[in-house]
């Protein structure tokens, strides 16, 4: 559905994005990842065709996005970084705009707004002005302007920003729903978000893409050993000799304690130990009070910057 | 097409449920009566004096004392309102972001171009319109040369249509709508003024100028002529700015 190959767009002199290549299926959802700055927007203005390449090839359904920026555009849904609402206008008038503007016409139009409005929590705003709602809902209605189309392919750039928890949870079931029959594409800094919705994630440091993978595989690639996170009551120094002498324990580290009187560690351990049960004994064995014992995924976070870190080694 | 439509009712809307049109609106009728007010007082003051010298008399006539002089004024009304109309067409879309919208949408530029510009266009239709009061008027006391109402109001649609095309493109070139309507004023009033500079310059160039001169072809219509050569004027002139601007819009695809 999307190809890229070595995309690459220069600001001037300074890169936005530099040799990127990546595809993405029908019906999958691609997640970009990256810190400020890393071109994540940049990609999706090429994909949209609101920016043209410097060099390198980008197809969306088959078309280039510069030959054949009229059918790319036919098929795509949009919600750029900041989301273009015309302040003065209803939303039931903006979003009956756009339509017309996709090329919707008559009935189909109206059942189509109708559609949209109901998917995106919109109906009782719906007669409101634009200018008047909260960042919240101002969110949803430029959702709902990328999906009036009923696109192939939709481009969501940070579409949670800015909601409340309760509407991420929404929004992000929307965007599960909506998968299946489109391929997203969005872009986010929450990183669970990304290996909650994703099949795959982007992630790009720099203009630079530093890798492609399922969330899991990513997990699975950077964790090497077990980490267990331990919260005990006693003496700091005692329960960290304690627990350095458990075989398979690489490394402790001392973590902020829940309440006076006890302490908290994270324990890393070497390949291949399961350092869980040896532990828990060890501290009750020496009389101390095991109150918390725990391993620790790493989490996407963890390996973002991992990732990020090393690239900037290199 | 019905892309083109679009855009031309949602920016007729905003220009008039914005206070943009009726500001722009009032002050030209404001303006254009004042003149209408002066000039016949001053002409009932001409034809009284002229009473007394009958020979002269036959001289004075409603078009070239009244008219001609009023049409030529709110010319130059058109040039202080067309700016405030298009500055912030194209502008104001790359301001707020909402360009963003506009041109990842299936419509060409030329839809976008031509929507907001007939909806300038109306706008000024109907602030002409609204001035027809002025000539109906003297018609009630007098015997008004309808030709030459007809001819002025055309030769100022499409003074207005000009000036609108110019303010359009430069609204294209950036993103500050003050800067935008600077511009487009500044260019307007050179256009118009450019022939004053014609006794000083070689008679090849003063007829190059006289032809590039918005006033120049202005002048006919309001004295009652109607002039192909007027006419395609200012049609080129308004199309050369709408294509600049298409080019620029384009160049953006590009250049990014
Ligand atoms: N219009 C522009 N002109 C010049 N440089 C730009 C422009 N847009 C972006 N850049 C630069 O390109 C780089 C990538 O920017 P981009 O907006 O794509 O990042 P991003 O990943 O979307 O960041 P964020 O998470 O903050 O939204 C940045 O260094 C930025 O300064
Ligand atoms: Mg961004």
């Amino acid at each position: 559905m999307i190809e890229v190959q070595h995309l690459t767009k220069y600001y001037g002199r300074h890169p936005g994005i530099l040799d990127v290549s990546f595809g993405a299926e029908k019906g999958e959802i691609l997640g970009f990842l990256g810190p400020n700055g890393a071109g994540k927007t940049t990609a999706m203005r090429i994909l949209t065709c609101y920016l043209p390449p410097s060099s390198g090839m980008a197809k969306v359904a088959g078309y280039d996005v510069l030959d054949q920026s009229l059918e790319v555009r036919r098929r795509i849904g949009y919600l750029p970084e900041n989301v273009p609402l015309y302040h003065d206008l209803s939303v039931s008038g903006y979003l009956g705009f756009v339509a017309r503007l996709k090329g919707m016409q008559g009935r189909s139009r109206r059942a189509r707004i109708e559609k949209v409005v109901e998917e995106c929590g919109l109906a009782e705003v719906r007669n409101r002005i634009i200018g008047k709602l909260s960042k919240g809902y101002r969110q949803r209605v430029g959702l709902a302007q990328a999906l009036v189309n009923d696109p192939d392919v939709l481009i969501l750039d940070e579409p949670t920003v800015g909601l409340d928890p309760r509407q991420i949870i929404e929004i992000r079931e929307l965007i599960r729903n909506l998968a299946g029959r489109r391929t997203v594409i969005l872009s986010t800094h929450i990183l669970p978000e990304a290996s909650l919705l994703c099949n795959r994630v982007i992630i790009i440091n720099k203009g630079k893409l530093v890798t492609v993978d399922t969330p899991d595989n990513l997990k699975n690639r950077l964790q090497r050993g077990m980490t267990v996170e331990i919260t005990v009551r006693g003496d700091r120094e005692a329960i960290r000799g304690v627990l350095e002498t458990v075989t398979g324990v690489s490394s402790v580290t001392d973590t902020s304690a829940p309440s006076a009187g006890t302490c908290a560690f994270r324990v890393e351990a070497r390949e291949g130990f399961d350092v869980r049960e040896p532990a828990a004994q060890a501290v009750v064995t020496n009389g101390f009070g095991l109150l918390e014992l725990a391993p620790v995924d790493m989490s996407l976070e963890d390996i973002f910057v991992e990732l990020v870190t090393q690239e900037d080694i290199n | 097409m019905s892309r083109m439509i679009a855009i031309y009712l949602r920016e007729l809307g905003y220009l008039f449920n914005s206070i943009i049109a009726y500001i722009v609106m009032m002050i030209f009728t404001l303006l254009a009566g004042y003149f209408f007010y002066n000039l016949l007082a001053f002409f009932n003051l001409a034809s009284i004096q002229m009473m007394q010298n009958p020979l002269a008399a036959g001289e004075l006539s409603l078009t070239e004392g009244v008219l001609q002089p009023l049409f030529g004024n709110m010319s130059i009304v058109l040039l202080l309102t067309m700016p405030m109309l298009t500055m912030r067409l194209l502008s104001e879309e790359r301001k707020l972001g909402t360009a963003e919208l506009l041109f990842t949408c299936p419509i060409s530029d030329w839809d976008a171009i031509l929507g907001k510009y007939f909806a300038a266009a109306t706008v000024l239709a109907t602030m002409l319109v609204l001035t027809f009061v002025f000539p109906w008027l003297l018609s009630r006391y007098a015997a008004v040369e309808w030709g030459a109402v007809t001819s002025g109001y055309l030769g100022l649609l499409f003074l207005g249509m000009a000036y609108l095309a110019m303010g359009l493109f430069f609204s294209s070139i950036t993103e500050n709508q003050i800067v935008a309507g600077i511009l487009s004023f500044g260019f307007s009033l050179l256009f118009l003024i450019i022939g004053w500079i014609n006794p000083f310059v070689s008679e090849g160039l003063s007829r190059v100028i006289a032809q590039v001169s918005i006033l120049e072809h202005f002048g006919s219509f309001s004295a009652g002529i109607i002039d192909t050569n007027d006419i395609v004027y200012y049609f080129c002139f308004s199309l050369f700015f709408l294509f600049l601007c298409s080019r620029v819009l384009e160049s953006n695809r590009w250049r990014g």
